[in-house]
């Protein structure tokens, strides 16, 4: 049997296999009610047109339809869908209602509803819903849509929505940026860039699914969400309803990526429907549907201006940004790049620093956060930076990076965006990724090849990344305008049989929660892992949660789990002395036994529990009780970092990049389940990978998402991909118990600049500075070849 | 309505059904075998991959009407008198999934690959599973698991 510190990093085989691996799944797709009901979704064409008229007749009037609904018709009631983070007071949004009324404001928008009695008649149905529509010059080109050249939306007057700062010199973190960069101007270095951050799309794997059942006292919501307790909590602020007569429940849930981390308007429509209908309803989107009507994510333009002096030391960052907002302000699209603002100087410690962002509304899909969410989009320019400085100074960039970064004895560290640093060791990370990587040895063939004039040439890609996780103390939230907490809750139930039952408010979709917070559990307790079971995304359990999301599940809902734990054994402790007529203070506790110093006399935690159910024998006054309770919310983020070096293999006569190796070591803090953590690391890794050289979500002139399937928006395959080598250095965090720091966003965060930097890397003696992402043969081919950096940089 | 006569999961099964209906409306809505899931709509993902007489099919690119006569299995039907495939149990022992949406097409897949070739080379794998999507794990723990299959590395 398990005992005490033997579960936590362990590679536990994961609880939730069995069923996976068997098809004995629960999405919300399978969920079949008697007399449910099926919604089949109208959605406009176009970017941006008025709805001049809509007949539903001849789909009213179609087999098996029970209902066809407008936004006109619905009004009021179908609510208002949530922006939860108004960066600005003044913070320009249009109300975002679930279905269009007069007016489509990106193409996928819904302007009709069908409900039926089967999908396929719902579907069929759908196409005989007749909608006119006067087309309306689209505001689609980012830059051009800034100038408010053309509206998004008349009614506003301008697409700006928020403008949003900091400056370190205001802020009283460090100096004046322009003066830093007016010394480097007269004596020193200025590296001047402009990145663009291309749109992206989540693409997990389970399509958006919701069934809604009104029958009974309740209203009951099953989602394929991220976020079951954020979803009701806005449901009942919208919609009318009582958040006590509103059950959310998350079943298994394929993927999210942020993708999930969303207020729908299907959610909304479903509820509404099913509470006009009095019957329960479904709908599941197409993957078609997904990629145009799901949130997009990235989508910046990023202007950058470094100040260094002549010998590489930086003295100043700024950052001007542009970011596309799409038709609305999502949930918390709007937060997006505010959460990259405290990461722009990473792992380095110059002085001076100021990060303006310009919140931009447009005629195409809304956007917010994808894995990683505004930390990318930082690590990524100060990455690429670290490279254009070196180059600069034409020495090795990890030497030009070493000489910038924060030293591990320095920790902690109070950074020029005023967060706090409190662990960290750079030069452990990165000599052993060196090592592993055999750093010189391919630093010593590419210049055998420069030297041969191959065709095929190799480039050396360089990533020392941090970020920020564990979000968030609720406090930086409520500074930052952010309209919720950041806080966790967790309890953990002992049955009388002396198993544990465990409730998270964080809500898995993948990250393998029931394994690794019964790994948790059952070291705190002493008790088997087996006899853990992990209980969560279902409000009626648990009760209390803000769900999963900006790694933080470990960090923070973890934090509450050993919280909660402990107090289980403070509540057995008087219990234990009392049963083993013992005084308190003889008592220790070890192993799941409280035993009595100097004697044999023992009772595991599961006896206890046994007697605590029989309640015959407890203390005077002691409850019979041993469950407990616990919301943590943490003092401050926690900073994982690595050091990823990639290889790549550029032709130069097609242009195609051919991945060759890929190392990183990261330092994630302790590890709870080595083999979870790995397998975040690899599928955080490909979807970095796939932005640097694959993914992206295309508009034509019109306004219509031509990327918008699987056939054409590219998801990495088997066969595009390598295996990887990873390892990790361990740091603890000091701000929590475990010592944990979160992995969920780190591979993505830091391989996108990775792989851009080996891409440059391979073909910059040939005079290029920069490709835009991704990096397709083409892109590549015309920056050798047409000597025009940033070729098809052009959206 | 066409009626169809087909063995799923070594049960026999004898229905109507609509000619458009693809077979995998008819294994999850007809016969409630959920396991089989529907991931796109454009035959790309292979999360709806079953074996139509012991060879992979993508089941949305099926009719249910083809199917007739034939012998389907699924994800839910492959282990056998409560042992697991070695297939499943590598995909558990290497870690091959995470949100587990594509595991029934990537598992159903990878069987078929090593029918075909019982000892592949990671490149064989990696081409071999190239029509199966899969978001979380960045392939490398999959193609793992099918090696250990391979190698009968798993207990």
């Amino acid at each position: 049997m398990t005992t005490t510190a033997t579960e936590i990093g362990r590679d536990r085989r994961r609880k939730e296999d069995q069923r996976l691996i068997t098809g004995r799944t629960r999405w919300t797709d399978n969920m079949t009610l008697p007399g449910m009901l099926h919604l089949a979704m109208v959605r406009s064409p176009f970017a941006h047109a008025r709805i001049t008229s809509i007949d539903t007749s001849a789909a009213a009037a179609a087999p098996n339809v029970v209902s066809v609904v407008t936004g006109a018709e619905l009004g009021e009631e179908m609510g208002v869908l949530i922006n939860a983070w108004p960066i600005t007071p003044d913070q320009v949004a249009p109300v975002h209602t679930p279905m269009a009324v007069d007016r489509a404001t990106f193409a996928g928008e819904i302007v009709a509803v069908v409900v039926a009695r089967s999908a396929a008649a719902a579907r069929d149905a759908a196409e005989l819903v007749d909608v006119e529509y006067d087309e309306l010059p689209a505001a689609l080109d980012l830059k051009e849509a800034a100038a408010d050249t053309v509206l998004a939306h008349p009614d506003l007057g301008t697409n700006k929505s928020a403008y949003w700062v900091f400056d370190s010199a205001a802020a009283g973190t460090g100096g004046d940026v322009e003066e830093a960069i007016g010394t480097a101007r007269a004596d020193g270095i200025v590296i001047e860039r402009e990145y663009r951050q291309q749109r992206l799309i989540p693409a997990f794997m389970e399509p958006r699914s919701v069934v809604v059942d009104p029958t009974g006292e309740q209203l009951t919501v099953w989602s394929a969400t991220q976020i079951p307790h954020i979803l009701r909590f806005a449901m009942a602020a919208t919609l009318g309803i009582p958040e006590s007569k509103l059950r959310v429940i998350a079943p298994d849930v394929g993927g999210g990526f942020g993708g999930k981390l969303q207020t729908t308007p299907e959610e909304w429509l479903a509820v509404v429907l099913a509470r006009r209908l009095g019957k329960p309803v479904k709908f599941t989107e197409t993957r078609s549907e997904s990629l145009i009507s799901g949130h997009h994510g990235r989508d910046q333009w990023q202007k950058l201006t470094l100040a260094a002096t002549k010998d590489g030391t930086v003295t100043g960052l700024k950052v001007e940004l542009l970011a596309d907002l799409g038709s609305h302000v999502s949930l918390v699209g709007g937060g997006v790049p505010v959460l990259g603002a405290f990461m722009f100087n990473a792992i380095y410690k110059f002085p001076a620093y100021h990060f303006a962002c310009q919140t931009v509304l447009t005629n195409k899909t809304w956007t917010d956060a994808y894995r990683g969410a505004g930390r990318p989009e930082a690590t990524f320019a100060i990455e690429r930076l670290m490279d254009e400085l070196a180059a600069e100074l034409g020495v090795d960039p990890l030497v030009v990076r070493e000489q910038n970064w924060i030293k591990h004895e320095e920790f902690p560290f109070t950074t020029v965006a005023g967060l706090e640093y409190d662990s960290g060791n750079y030069e452990a990370a990165t000599a052993r990724a060196k090592e592993l990587f055999g750093y010189d040895e391919l630093r010593a063939e590419q210049q055998r090849r420069r030297d041969a004039d191959d065709p095929v040439q190799l480039g050396i890609g360089i990533s020392t990344f941090t970020e920020m996780c564990g979000l968030a103390p609720s406090r930086v939230l409520g500074q930052l305008d952010y309209g919720a907490g950041g806080w966790e809750h967790a309890s953990v139930r002992m049955l009388a049989t002396g198993k544990v039952e465990v409730i998270t408010g964080a809500s898995a979709h993948g990250q393998g929660h029931e394994t690794a917070f019964s790994q948790i559990v059952a070291d705190r307790l002493g008790v088997a892992f087996e006899d853990v079971e992990v209980l969560h995304g279902d409000t009626q359990i648990a009760a209390k949660g803000l769900d999963t999301y900006g790694s933080r599940s470990l960090v923070v809902g973890g934090e509450a789990l050993v919280r909660a734990a402990d107090k289980v054994i403070e509540k057995a402790r008087p219990i234990a002395a009392h049963l083993l007529e013992a005084s308190v203070e003889d008592l220790e506790f070890s192993g799941g036994t409280f035993s009595v110093r100097g004697t044999d006399a023992g009772m595991a935690i599961g006896e206890i529990a046994t007697a605590v159910f029989a309640a015959h024998n407890l203390p005077d006054g002691v409850e019979p009780s041993l469950d407990s309770d616990a919301t943590y919310d943490p003092v401050n983020f926690s900073f994982p970092h690595g050091t990823h070096l990639c290889a790549v293999e550029v032709d130069t006569e097609t242009g195609r990049v051919r991945m060759r190796s890929y190392v990183c070591v990261d330092d994630v803090g302790n590890i709870i389940n080595p083999l979870i953590v790995a397998g975040q690391v690899h599928g955080g890794l490909v979807q970095g990978i796939a932005q640097a050289l694959w993914e992206e979500a295309v508009y034509d002139d019109s306004g219509t998402l031509v990327s918008g399937s699987f056939v054409d928006y590219l998801l990495p395959t088997a066969a595009d991909t390598i295996s990887f080598e990873i390892d990790h250095t361990t740091t603890p965090s000091t701000t929590n118990t475990l010592g944990t720091k979160g992995v969920g966003e780190a591979g993505t965060i830091a391989s996108t600049p990775a792989v851009v930097n080996a891409v440059v890397d391979a073909v910059r003696h040939l005079g290029v500075h920069d490709i835009a992402m991704p990096c397709t043969p083409e892109r590549v081919w015309r920056a050798i070849h047409m000597s025009s950096s940033a070729e098809g940089a052009d959206q | 309505m066409t009626r169809i006569s087909l063995t799923v999961d070594g049960q026999q099964v004898v229905d109507d059904v609509e000619p458009r209906m693809l077979l995998v409306q008819y294994l999850r809505e007809r016969l409630g075998k959920t396991g089989t899931v529907i991931g796109c709509d454009t035959s790309n993902c292979g999360a709806c991959t079953v074996h139509l007489d012991g060879r992979s099919v993508k089941s949305c690119n099926v009719l249910a009407v083809q199917a007739d006569g034939s012998e389907v299995t699924t994800i839910e039907g492959l282990a056998s008198n409560g042992q697991l495939h070695p297939v499943q149990e590598a995909f558990r022992e290497c870690h091959g999934l995470q949100c587990g949406f594509c595991t029934p097409g990537m598992i159903m897949q990878s069987v078929d690959l090593l029918e075909e070739n019982p000892d592949p080379t990671e490149q064989e794998i990696r081409l071999g599973l190239e029509g199966n999507l899969c978001r979380c794990t960045g392939y490398h723990n999959i193609v793992r698991s099918v090696q250990a299959a391979a190698k009968g590395a798993t207990s």
